[in-house]
Formats: C-alpha cells, structure tokens, sequence
C-alpha cells in the first residue's frame, strides 16, 4: 500500500476525470469552460493539455444542445461526461435531461439506453445569489430513469465518476461547491467505489442525522459538538438520492429511534420530506419522537452574508434541533 | 423522367404504403383501437419517400411525432408499428411508446420524438460520435418547421455547425405548427436564410415532388457524409388531414386545403410516371394489393397481440436494479 495523500476536494474531482479518460477512449468531456479556461472551477485543469480537444471540448453556451448532443453521443456508442457549470443552468437543458434521457429506455421497451454522465455543482455559501445557489439535486431525484449522486467525501468525489461511467443509465453527479477547497486524507491507490448505498459515517446510538452532498461536513461537526454534550449521533451520508438506499437510514433508526434530516435544499415537496415519508412508512413504530427537519429557509438565497447564512443549514441550527429532538 | 422502372415503383409503393397505412390509422382510431395522439402524415408521403433512400442502413434517423411513414419507409415491419399503437407487448416498444414514440434501434431509427425541437440536439450528438469514431455515418433529422422558432434548433444547428458535423436537418415545412402558421411566428419567413446565418449549407425544395427530394437529398448527403459539415433542407409541403385527431382545424380554409391536395404526391407522381412509361394500371393495382395485404396482416397481427403482463411496468426504467440491500458500512 502506497498509503494515503492529502488533497482538496477539487483535485479528487480532477483525479476522478484523468482516470475514466485514460481507462477508457470512449469517454471525453465536454462543456461550458472545461477546456481553455480549465474549468470554471479548475476541475478539468491541465486535462485540455494532457487529452486534447476532441475528448476535452469547451462548448457554447448551449446548456440545452450540449446535453442533447451527449445523450445523442452515449446513445451512438461513446461514453460522454458532460459538464453543466451549476445547477442552476441545468434548467436550460431539463428537456433533455427530462424527456430524452431519462425517458428513453423505457419508451423505446428497453431497445435503448442512455450510458451518460452529467456533472454539475450545487449549492449554496458563496453569497452568491439566488440565481447561483440552489439545490435542486432532490428535484432531479424525482425522475424515474435517471441515478442521482451526491459525493460528499473525497473518495467519493474521486470514485464516484469512473463508476457512474459503467453504468448502463444516465447518472447525474451533484458536486457541492462549498467542498471544493475543502482537503482530506485519501487513499494514495484509488479504490473503485459503488454508486448505490448510503454509507454511515459516524456510529452513534442516540439520534440518527440523515444528510448528504455539502450537509455531511456540517452534521458530522454538529455529531462531534453533541458528543461533548454526552449525546452520540449516528450519521448517514445518503450518497445516492435516487436510488435511496432506505434500508441503511430505517436501520440507524431501529437502533436510535429518533432522525433528524438535514438538506440544504428547501422542505416543501423536497427531497427531505420524502425520507420523511418513507420513515413513516417503514419505521413509524421505531420512533420515540416525531421526525424533524434542518432544511433551507423558504426563500430565493439571498446575498448578504448574514442572510445566506440564516437561509441554509448551519452547524449551530442542527445542533439545536438535534438537543430539541432528544429533550 | 429520369429513372428507371424499378425506382418508379419504389416510390409509388412507398408513398402508397404511407397514404393507406395513415388512412387505416385514422379508421381503427375512430373505432377506438388506437388512442391518445395520432398525427397523419397524409399529403407530406414524397418527403420520407423521397429522402430515406438516400440514407444507408448504417446513418441514425430522428423523427417527430408524426413519424409513421418514416418508420415504414426506414424498414419497420407495419406489423410493429401497428401493434405498438394497439399497445400491444408484440409492438416495436412493447406499447410503452405508442404512435409518437416508433423506435427501432435494429434499423437505427431512434425515434418519434414529442417534444418539438426535442431531437435535434440528440442528433448533434449522434453526428458527434461519428465523427470522434472516424466513421462515414451520418445523422438525419426530421423536425417541423414549428421547431425553428425554439431554442434548440438555434444551438443545435450552431454546435453542428461550429463542430463541422455530419448532421443532415431535415426541415419539413408543411406550414402550420399545430394552428400557428408560419408567417405569424417567425419575423423572418426565409428558413434557408436562419440556416446560412450559422454558416449551414442550406436548400429548399418541393416538398410534394419526390424526385426532386431525392435530388436535392442525394446532394445534402453527400454533402454531409462527405466532411464538409451540416446541410439544412427545407422541404415545403403540406398535411391534408388534421394536426392530431383532436383539431377541429379553425385556422386553415378549406379552400387552401384543397389547393394543396391538387398537388398530391402520389397522384402527380403517378401521372408523370404513366405518362413517362413507366408504369400503368397493371403496376398500380399490384401495389394497392400489395399494400393491402400488407395492412391487412398489420391489424390481424395487433388484434391478435397480448397485453403486456402489469408486472413488468416498472421493467426498463433502469438497466439494472440497485443491488439488494445491505446495511450501511462506516
């Protein structure tokens, strides 16, 4: 064993590109600023130098022809990952998304598949705006015939694509950006990783803190903070929202009878009142005290500093909840 | 008249195949065995027929929703295509598409697309993987006019363009998108000229002449396969019969309808064929039971087809189930 490294986020990211393009000559990357630029957030930087403009292909501002020509490409043989800068703009290509690749296996009696793999930031807690802040990874996780992912650990963010790439279906990686700058101790080797199960990521007995993406970090600090206090968090990285391994988080709950969803994303008809939902469903008797939720505020994320911060999930506010829970 | 025997009859027994099999559409719709949308092709046949034999078995097609005679004049057995209408499993699409949804990935036909505009960026792509994978493949699209005036044929036809891919668009111009004619949606009429704006080789043609859009679609795709990038032909034709089932057809006279039906592909190409020589009474009864025969063994095979079993719905969503479940691990 060549033991571990430590790296940021962005560069497990940009080790995770380099190895399914040398593993594979079918794979290219394609989209807005992934060439030239580098990436707009240095994801793909150096790999314009090391592959060469036909596998790394700096596109147009055409979120909705880009997608539709990597649906298109995964549906004539290739292998593409394509790159939309944020979800955000993602909106621009939902038809494609939506009513090509997500629809099309099963429209067509399963005479078709769509091999692609479609990565995107998410998120919140740069102050940048309502426009440049959403998480909409729960919505695109209500679509039946796409995988939605969620790396939330450096390993992840290394593994995760390479076996997206070996998936027969459309597989959609949402990359929290408050993470990229965020370092860790990896694995020096790469280990392969699956796409399909939720992982435990601290072992407690006492509440189980269900979250994923850029949440994972401020629960597991919220976990640590509560451990001074005497009280032990179990917390469930979902990595994958759809599908949702249930069994994993309805598990933790037979042991701790008590779950606390954080999201980022908005509560209503979000992804955390689904688990919400399937808790009911499947583990009501568990339960000593109802579910609750830390989730963003009902709002367009504002701006200022003060307000963004009091619009997302913050370590504090799940702390609270959590004391709240247990009382 | 400038071809042969054998290629007069090709024509005239696709078209013909096109004309009854839409008109039987419309009867066994009426007779409730087909539901949801049914959009005729009635009156547009010499484009399908005049453009796919100049494609080989290898290039993708794309369509629209109103892909029937594209599908039939690509290869597909009548027998599927009907059978996937009925809804039956014995369908092309085990009747999970239905009449706007005709796949046939054998034929490299991917579909009968319902989302106006919808396909184009799928055929960049396709033109894309041909063109990393140094093949002599190429894309046709088949899109509305209608699907000019949407974003996605705009950044579609600039990405094939910039790229220099092997993207045949197919722009069937039949005027009406849905109740909207041309002149009240698009500022500028000309759909050549948005073409040549992304710097696209572009040409129009009499959408209801077969020979020529054979002509002219012999020169787009040797264009197109030759390296030189897209080609953007315009076909103006007309649809005889409603939008969908459903159109009461407000917004056309019916004097304007019948004007265009004086110019019926069939009836005016069998006229220059009689009168060419090519073919006679003898010819067109062979094919009309031919035909016949043809769409008569299509409903006996759907009528007789099985329902697909309620267990299988969810079959197909995903290639693979998620593996059966374990508990977490740290």
């Amino acid at each position: 064993m060549s033991g571990t490294v430590r790296i940021n986020y962005r560069e497990a990211l940009r080790q995770g590109l380099r190895e399914a393009l040398l593993r594979d000559d079918r794979v290219f990357l394609m989209g807005e600023d992934v060439g030239r630029y580098g990436g707009s957030y240095a994801v793909s930087k150096g790999l314009l130098e090391e592959f060469g403009e036909d596998r790394i292909r700096d596109t147009p501002l055409s979120e909705s022809a880009f997608v539709g020509a990597g649906i298109g490409a995964a549906l004539n043989g290739m292998r593409p990952i394509v790159e939309v800068m944020t979800v955000n703009f993602s909106l621009l290509a939902l038809d494609q998304i939506m009513n090509n690749a997500a629809t099309l296996r099963h429209m067509s009696g399963g005479q078709v598949n769509v091999p692609i793999v479609i990565r995107m930031t998410t998120g919140a807690g740069r102050q940048l705006a309502a426009q440049h802040s959403h998480s909409l990874e729960g919505w695109y996780a209500h679509i039946p015939g796409l995988r939605i992912v969620t790396p939330a650990t450096h390993e992840d963010a290394r593994g995760m694509l390479f076996t997206a790439l070996q998936d027969p279906d459309p597989v959609l990686i949402f990359e929290h950006a408050s993470l990229l700058n965020v370092e860790g101790e990896i694995a020096a080797d790469p280990q392969p990783v699956d796409i399909d199960y939720a992982a435990v990521r601290r072992q407690g007995t006492d509440l189980s803190l269900i979250t994923y993406g850029g949440s994972l970090i401020k629960s597991l600090q919220a976990a640590a903070k509560l451990a001074e206090d005497g009280l032990s968090c179990e917390v469930i990285d979902l990595r994958s929202l759809r599908p949702l391994d249930d069994a994993t988080f309805i598990a933790s709950i037979a042991k701790t009878h008590r779950a606390l969803i954080v999201d980022e994303a908005w509560k209503s008809g979000g992804l955390s009142a689904e688990i919400s939902a399937r808790i009911m469903e499947q583990a009501f008797y568990e339960l000593d005290a109802p579910v609750c939720r830390v989730c963003g505020a009902e709002v367009p994320v504002p701006y200022a500093k003060h307000l963004e911060d009091a619009a997302i999930p913050q370590v504090d506010g799940i702390v609270a909840a959590a004391r709240n829970l247990v009382k | 008249m400038n071809i042969d025997r054998e290629r007069a009859l090709g024509y005239l027994h696709q078209m013909t195949r096109i004309r009854r099999f839409e008109e039987t559409c419309a009867q066994v719709y009426s007779a409730g065995k087909i539901r949801g949308f049914l959009h005729l092709y009635i009156g547009e046949e010499a484009v399908a027929c005049g453009v796919m034999p100049e494609l080989s078995r290898e290039d993708a097609v794309l369509a629209t929703y109103r892909e029937h005679g594209h599908a039939l004049v690509r290869g597909m057995p009548a027998r599927s295509i009907m059978a996937e209408m009925y809804g039956k499993q014995e369908g092309c699409c085990r009747g999970h598409g239905g009449s706007m949804h005709l796949f046939d990935s054998s034929m490299r036909f991917f579909g009968g697309n319902a989302i106006v505009a919808g396909a184009l960026p799928m055929a960049v792509g396709f033109g894309l993987a041909d063109r990393m994978r140094h093949t002599t493949r190429i894309a046709a699209c088949f899109f509305g006019e209608g699907a000019v005036a949407e974003g996605e044929f705009h950044e579609s036809a600039n990405l094939a363009s910039l790229w220099k891919l092997p993207v045949l668009f197919l722009c069937e111009n039949n005027l009406y998108a849905m109740g909207t004619s041309l002149e009240r949606s698009e500022a500028d009429t000309d759909l050549c000229e948005k073409a040549r704006s992304y710097r696209i080789t572009a040409a129009s043609v009499d959408g209801m002449d077969v020979l020529a859009v054979a002509e002219a679609a012999r020169t787009a795709v040797k264009h197109v396969r030759a390296g030189n990038g897209p080609y953007f032909l315009e076909l103006k034709t007309y649809r005889f019969r409603a939008h969908s089932m459903f159109d009461p057809e407000l917004y056309r006279s019916k004097t304007e309808v019948e004007s265009w039906k004086h110019r019926c592909p069939i009836a005016a190409f069998t006229a220059r064929a009689r009168e060419a020589g090519l073919i006679g009474d003898a010819e067109i009864s062979a094919i009309e039971a031919d035909t016949a025969r043809e769409i008569q063994d299509a409903l006996a095979y759907a009528e007789a087809g099985t329902l697909e079993p309620v267990e299988n719905l969810c079959h197909d969503v995903y290639a693979r189930e998620r593996r059966a479940a374990k508990t977490g691990s740290p």
